[in-house]
C-alpha cells in the first residue's frame, strides 16, 4: 500500500484546516489573540445633490490610542468614498483591493465605476469569509444613477439607507441623527449634521476621538474635508520648550576605511565524472 | 457536605454548586431605559410601560415609576420582580420612619443611600437585585437626582439614562440640557430621546409615561404614544439605482 501524499496548492479562499486546532486550543482555555480595532465613530447621509461620510481619526489598541490622526475615509473610485470601521487591516486590504478592481473593470468598460458595483464585489469577499474579515463599512458615492449610501457588515450584508453609522460611537452618532435628520438637505446643512454627529461620537465614545474628516461627493465632483473639524486640540505647550542634556562632545574621530576587496581566482581541480 | 465551586464570571451568568441555586443568575422579566433630568421646578423621569420576557413583549402595563414617600420618584429597568421588592424594602422604611412621628420624611439624598446600601450589600454576597435604578426628588427646594445600578455604582447628576438610554440618550442631554428648562422644555426633550429609543432599542414600546416632582408632590402622566416618521423616500423605495441588492 503505498503512501504518496501529493502536496496539491490550496485553490485559493479561506483555509479553515487551523480551526479544529484553534477550537481545541480555545476549550484548553487559551484566549485567542485580539484585533487592533479601529474603535470608530463613521457615518453617511445623503443630501439633496449627493452624499456626505463623515469619519473621526482615533485608531485604539485595546486601551491605548495607536494613532491619533488616522485616514478612514478610503478611497475607492472618483466618485465613490467608503469608510471602515473594524479591523484596520480588514478595512485598509478589504477597500484597496476592491478599488484596484474597480479601476481594472473602469478600463475594461470604459465607463465610470457604479456604487453598487464596489456594493456587490465587497459583499461577495466579505461573505465567502463567513465574517473573519472584521470589516464594517458604510460605501457612498454618486454615478450615473443618482447618489447611493450603503453600509456593508462584516458576514456580508448589507442596507441601503438615507442615512448610516458604523462602529462602537454608531448609537451615539444614530441618537444625533434620528433627532435631526430631514429630506432634501442643503450642502451646509448635511455638512453640519454629519460633524454633529461625529462629535456626538468623539465625545461620548471612549473608542473615538481627536478630529473629523468629512467627504462631499456631488455629481462630478468630490471633496475630502481631511480634519474638516479639530475639536480636541493640544491646549497646553511647554513654554520652556525641549531642553537636552549638555552639549555632546567630540572626543575622537576615527575613519576606518573598509578592507580592500580581494579577488581570489583558484585554479580548481575539474570535476571527475 | 456542599462542595463549593469558586464561582467563574461568564457574561451574565454565574455557574455555581447546585445546592447553592437560591440567588439570581439572570433576568427574566425586564424593563428597558429610564430617561431623566432636572428641570427648574424639580425633575422629570420618563419611561416606557413595556415588561419584556426574553425576545417577548410580555407586559405592556407595567409602571416603572413610582412614588417614594412626599419627596421621591423612583425609576427602575431591569428585573420587575426585584423592583417590585425594592418597593417593598421603601415601604418598610418609611413605615418605620413615619413610627418616628416627628415631622420628619425621608428626602431623596437618603433615600439613594439606603439603596446604595442594599444594592451594594446583595451584590457583595453575589445575589445581585437585578435592577438600575433612578432615583429623583425635591426636598427643601433642592433638587436632587441620582442613579445606584446592580453592581452598587451610584452617583449623581444633571441627567441620567439606564440601559440603553446611556448610549442614545445621553449624548442627547449632554448636548441640549441646561440649567433652568422650563417644564415644557424638558418634557420636549425627554420625549426627544424617548423617539431615539423608541426606533432603536427593540424592547422599547411607544406608550410611555413622564413623572413629574416638584416641591408640591408628584404627579405621573397617563400613558400616551409618541408620533414617529416613516416616510423617507430611501425607506419606501430602497432598492431604486441599486437593482437587485437589498
Amino acid at each position: 500500500m503505498s503512501q504518496s501524499t501529493v502536496d496539491v496548492p490550496p485553490k485559493g479562499g479561506f483555509s479553515f484546516d487551523l480551526c479544529k486546532r484553534n477550537d481545541m486550543l480555545t476549550q484548553k482555555g487559551l484566549k485567542a489573540p485580539s484585533f487592533l480595532k479601529t474603535g470608530t465613530t463613521i457615518v453617511g447621509l445623503i443630501f439633496k445633490d449627493g452624499v456626505i461620510l463623515g469619519a473621526d481619526t482615533r485608531a485604539t489598541e485595546g486601551p491605548i490610542v495607536a494613532d491619533k490622526n488616522c485616514e478612514k475615509i478610503h478611497y475607492m473610485a472618483p466618485n465613490i468614498y467608503c469608510c471602515g470601521a473594524g479591523t484596520a487591516a480588514d478595512t485598509e486590504a478589504v477597500t484597496d483591493m476592491v478599488s484596484s478592481q474597480l479601476r481594472l473593470h473602469r478600463y475594461q468598460t470604459g465607463r465610470d465605476s457604479r456604487v453598487i458595483t464596489a456594493l456587490t464585489l465587497l459583499k461577495k469577499h466579505l461573505f465567502s469569509y463567513q465574517g473573519h474579515v472584521s470589516a464594517a463599512l458604510v460605501l457612498g458615492g454618486v454615478d450615473i444613477t443618482g447618489p447611493h449610501l450603503h453600509t456593508i457588515y462584516p458576514h456580508g450584508s448589507t442596507d441601503t439607507l438615507p442615512f448610516a453609522t458604523m462602529g462602537s460611537g454608531s448609537l451615539a452618532a444614530m441618537s444625533v441623527f434620528e433627532a435631526k435628520y430631514k429630506e432634501g438637505l442643503t450642502r451646509d446643512e448635511g455638512i453640519k449634521l454629519v460633524a454633529e454627529s461625529i462629535c456626538s461620537g468623539i465625545f461620548n465614545d471612549l473608542g473615538s476621538g481627536s478630529n473629523v474628516d468629512i467627504c462631499v461627493i456631488t455629481k462630478g465632483n468630490k471633496e475630502y474635508l481631511r480634519n474638516y473639524m479639530e475639536p480636541n486640540p493640544r491646549t497646553y505647550v511647554s513654554s520652556k520648550g525641549y531642553s537636552f542634556t549638555k552639549k555632546t562632545e567630540v572626543l575622537l574621530t576615527k575613519i576606518t576605511p573598509l578592507l580592500e576587496r580581494v579577488e581570489i581566482t583558484e585554479v580548481g581541480e575539474a570535476m571527475e565524472e | 457536605m456542599t462542595t463549593f465551586t469558586v464561582p467563574i464570571d461568564n457574561g451574565d451568568s454565574v455557574r455555581i454548586a447546585e445546592e447553592e441555586s437560591q440567588r439570581t443568575l439572570y433576568p427574566y422579566v425586564t424593563g428597558t431605559s429610564i430617561v431623566a433630568i432636572k428641570y427648574k421646578d424639580g425633575v422629570l423621569m420618563a419611561s416606557d410601560m413595556g415588561g419584556s420576557y426574553g425576545s417577548t413583549l410580555r407586559y405592556k402595563n407595567i409602571e416603572r415609576v413610582k412614588a417614594i414617600g412626599k419627596h421621591s420618584l423612583l425609576g427602575a429597568s431591569g428585573e420587575i420582580s426585584d423592583f417590585q421588592e425594592i418597593l417593598r424594602y421603601l415601604d418598610e422604611l418609611t413605615l418605620n420612619d413615619n413610627m418616628w412621628d416627628d415631622g420628619n420624611s425621608l428626602g431623596p439624598k437618603e433615600i439613594h443611600n439606603y439603596l446604595t446600601r442594599v444594592m451594594y450589600n446583595r451584590r457583595n454576597k453575589f445575589n445581585p437585585l437585578w435592577n438600575t435604578l433612578v432615583l429623583g426628588g425635591v426636598k427643601n427646594g433642592k433638587s436632587y437626582l441620582g442613579m445606584v445600578s446592580m453592581i452598587g455604582v451610584s452617583f449623581e447628576d444633571d441627567h441620567v439614562a439606564t440601559g440603553f438610554g446611556n448610549h442614545l440618550a445621553r449624548p442627547i442631554l449632554r448636548d441640549e440640557w441646561h440649567a433652568d428648562l422650563s417644564f415644557e422644555d424638558g418634557v420636549k426633550l425627554l420625549e426627544k430621546c424617548m423617539r431615539v429609543l423608541l426606533y432603536r432599542d427593540r424592547s422599547a414600546i411607544n406608550k410611555l409615561q413622564i413623572a413629574k416632582i416638584t416641591e408640591e408632590g408628584v404627579t405621573v402622566s397617563q400613558p400616551y404614544s409618541l408620533k414617529t416618521f416613516w416616510e423617507f423616500s430611501s425607506f419606501h423605495n430602497p432598492t431604486a439605482g441599486a437593482e437587485g441588492s437589498w
